[in-house]
């Protein structure tokens, strides 16, 4: 997911060597909802979880691109296309402000890269199915934007000040997101057969894999809690995920169309929405690397990064250049 | 990191030759108002740093000037002085406004 | 966008015929620059070719609709977008040109038609044809940011490493031959020059000569020799790369005919 963690292995944390004062500064803060800034004294263990969950979600964004980049020569109408285009675009915006974040923590984003590219870190699952017909870029756009926006609206308190900040500022760009997808699905739904038939595929394929964007169940979940003590992550996986359910249900209505869940049902004494049972095997499969895109989406990152390295070492070579001949002139 | 002068940001320099320099990102959203911080951004040069920042940070019209600068050129102060460093202006409170009581009906 | 008053016949053909040019060269090549997306050599580079897909889509868009207008048969940006086969197509073979996964070919074929394309737009703008003047006006802002970023990259890139000079040497060789069809002379041209509609390839074509000199000097490459072949993509004889494009581009809307999306 955008920002949830997967039962991340954290054993290789090093030891932190406490500063007291640094410590009891830091629990105020925490505890005074306040935020945590670069330059302040904190655990190791929050930094290197707050750097990893950053860079995930970093590497989500971008890695998002590819399947909504597939479709941007493909869309039907002119308009479409200039949708899609600008919102991939965003998607590479959103990756940058996160690196940002990120960096102010210690790792570099080529750090980060290499990380992500070796499969050492992970990105949102979702992202590992495919996307196969038009209805897909509008399923995409109102399921997986609407659970990444439910979590993100959470993130915009967690405790860490550079990425509350980024995540604001994502998550007003966002919503955009979210109504393209939506309005593009509810134009098939009134569309003819064809199209109808098309909609209703595509939410079939991404109904459950956008419930999986919220992580494995309360139950299954080591690193919850702490991470809630530490005020990273505000609300449990449940929690989030129940409340994309219940505001999913009556848009789904609206489409005329369905989720692919039988079980899902209005429970009044709960005032919740039931649904079924989330096929769990299934999803840590897909996020240890068995997913029907895993290596084809890192792939092509790999491919990506090593075909521009010779323009990237190019440019700074060209820049060196322009610095000594700066030098010189000034010497002259 | 006891350091007093360290730069904001505390990434290692890249020694790669194809990584990126790393730049602060300062905007100005409206006449009237200063330039704040709104992050960083990656390029090989200044000129470069200013349209990639351009880019990300205003293409909905958020601002109407940029400044960047790198990021290894910035000095920041330290949470360790914080107390000395900020604390004397805190006991100087003839500095703020609500120091003084003016006359009701005064117009300031 | 007001049309502006056709007069005869012959001029509402010659200006469809005009528009229609240039709305090509901004479709395909915006096609070009959207296939980059998720494969830039940097974050940075996916944010800026994304903008200037999008500032060339908005273009083509713009041109397209004005083409509908003139020709008065009822066809939307959509239908001269979508439904037209290879042979109503006219832009030029250097926008035809595939250059994904060779950064060095994108930067080439960006920096030779923006180098044409800011003159022409220059002179556009004082066009007896409001429309077209207007719609010249607001793509100049945007082709003078693709001329700027294209020429620096060219720079950078020329002036590099070894490996990018030789590389940029080669795009720059590779896509000379067919930097000469935008400045055709052919009778559509010549009578809408005369009436002022149009600027005559002939002043564009100097400003251009300058620009490439400049900049492929301050890259430290040198100019191509060989012929600039005038090509016929005005004439709807197309190199074999616009067919896959269009093959690509018009498959789904072609499939669902007469579809909302």
């Amino acid at each position: 997911m955008y920002g949830a963690t997967f039962g991340e292995d954290e054993s290789q944390v090093r030891e932190t060597v406490v500063d007291t004062d640094g410590q009891a500064r830091f629990d105020r803060l925490i505890a005074d909802d306040s935020r945590i800034e670069p330059r302040d004294w904190m655990p190791d263990a929050y930094r290197q979880t707050v750097i990893r969950q950053i860079a995930q979600h970093a590497h989500s964004e971008i890695i998002g691109m590819q399947p909504e980049g597939n479709f941007i020569t493909r869309a039907p109408s002119l308009r479409r296309k200039t949708i899609l285009l600008a919102k991939v675009q965003d998607e590479a915006g959103h990756g940058q402000y996160l690196y940002s974040a990120m960096e102010t923590l210690g790792m570099s984003r080529d750090e980060a890269m290499d990380l992500l590219h070796q499969g050492r870190h992970k990105y949102s699952s979702v992202f590992n199915y495919p996307a196969v017909t038009w209805a897909d870029m509008g399923a995409v756009g109102w399921l997986v934007d609407g659970a990444a926006i439910v979590n993100q609206v959470a993130l915009c308190r967690t405790s860490y000040g550079p990425y509350a900040r980024a995540m604001i500022r994502i998550c007003k760009e966002e919503s955009f997101h979210q109504r393209q997808g939506y309005e593009a699905l509810h134009v098939l739904s009134r569309g003819t057969e064809e199209q109808r038939r098309m909609c209703q595929d595509a939410i079939n394929r991404w109904w459950w894999p956008a419930l999986m964007m919220f992580g494995p169940p309360d139950t299954q979940s080591s690193h919850t809690a702490q991470s809630m003590q530490w005020k990273i992550k505000r609300h449990t996986n449940d929690e989030l995920r129940q409340k994309f359910i219940d505001m999913s249900v009556s848009q789904v209505e609206v489409l005329g169309m369905t989720f692919p869940d039988p079980d899902l049902a209005w429970n009044a004494e709960r005032g919740h929405y039931d649904y079924g049972q989330i096929d769990w095997d299934e999803m840590y499969r897909v996020v240890k690397g068995d997913g029907p895109c895993n290596t084809k989406r890192i792939e092509h990152r790999n491919q990506a990064h090593n075909e521009g390295r010779w323009v990237r070492e190019a440019s700074n070579a060209n820049a060196a250049k322009q610095a000594a001949r700066a030098l010189g002139e000034a010497a002259a | 990191m006891n350091d007093s002068i360290v730069p904001i940001t505390a990434p290692q320099p890249t020694t790669r030759a194809d990584g990126w320099r790393l730049f602060e990102v300062f905007v100005r959203p409206r006449r009237g108002l200063s330039h704040s911080h709104v992050g960083s951004i990656h390029a090989p040069d200044a000129h470069m740093a200013l349209k990639n920042a351009r880019d990300l940070y205003t293409r909905r019209q958020e601002g109407v000037s940029i400044w960047v600068a790198a990021a290894s050129d910035i000095t920041a102060s330290s949470p360790d002085e914080r107390d000395s460093f900020f604390e004397p202006a805190g006991d100087k409170v003839y500095r703020h406004p609500t120091f003084y009581d003016v006359p009701e009906g005064v117009q300031m | 966008m007001t049309a502006s008053p056709i007069a005869t016949d012959t001029t509402k053909a010659d200006r469809f015929e005009y528009v229609i040019r240039l709305a090509d060269d901004a479709l395909i090549l915006s096609h070009r620059v959207a296939e980059w997306a998720s494969w830039a050599p940097q974050l940075e580079e996916d944010m800026a070719l994304a903008n200037i897909g999008l500032d060339l889509l908005g273009q083509a868009r713009l041109l397209l609709t004005y083409a509908g207008e003139i020709e008065g048969e009822g066809n939307t940006e959509d239908d001269l977008a979508f439904l037209r086969e290879e042979q109503e197509f006219r832009s030029i073979w250097l926008v035809e040109e595939p250059s994904l996964h060779e950064y060095n070919k994108l930067i080439a074929q960006l920096f030779y038609f923006s180098a044409y394309y800011v003159p022409l737009l220059e002179r556009l703008a004082s066009s007896v044809d409001r429309t077209l003047a207007e719609i010249a006006v607001k793509s100049l802002k945007e082709a003078r940011y693709h001329l700027e970023h294209a020429a620096g990259w060219v720079v950078r890139l020329g002036d590099g490493t070894e490996e990018s000079r030789a590389k940029m040497q080669q795009a720059v060789d590779h896509l000379w031959p067919l930097t000469g069809d935008a400045f055709d002379v052919d009778p559509v041209v010549e009578r809408l020059a005369a009436t002022g509609v149009v600027p005559h390839p002939g002043t564009v074509r100097p400003v251009w000569d300058r620009t490439v000199d400049a900049v492929l000097a301050e890259a430290t490459l040198t100019k191509p020799e060989r012929a600039q072949r005038v090509g016929s993509g005005r004439q709807g004889l197309h190199s074999e790369h616009l067919g896959f494009v269009l093959a690509e581009m018009q498959y789904i809307h072609r499939l669902h005919p007469d579809a909302q999306w």
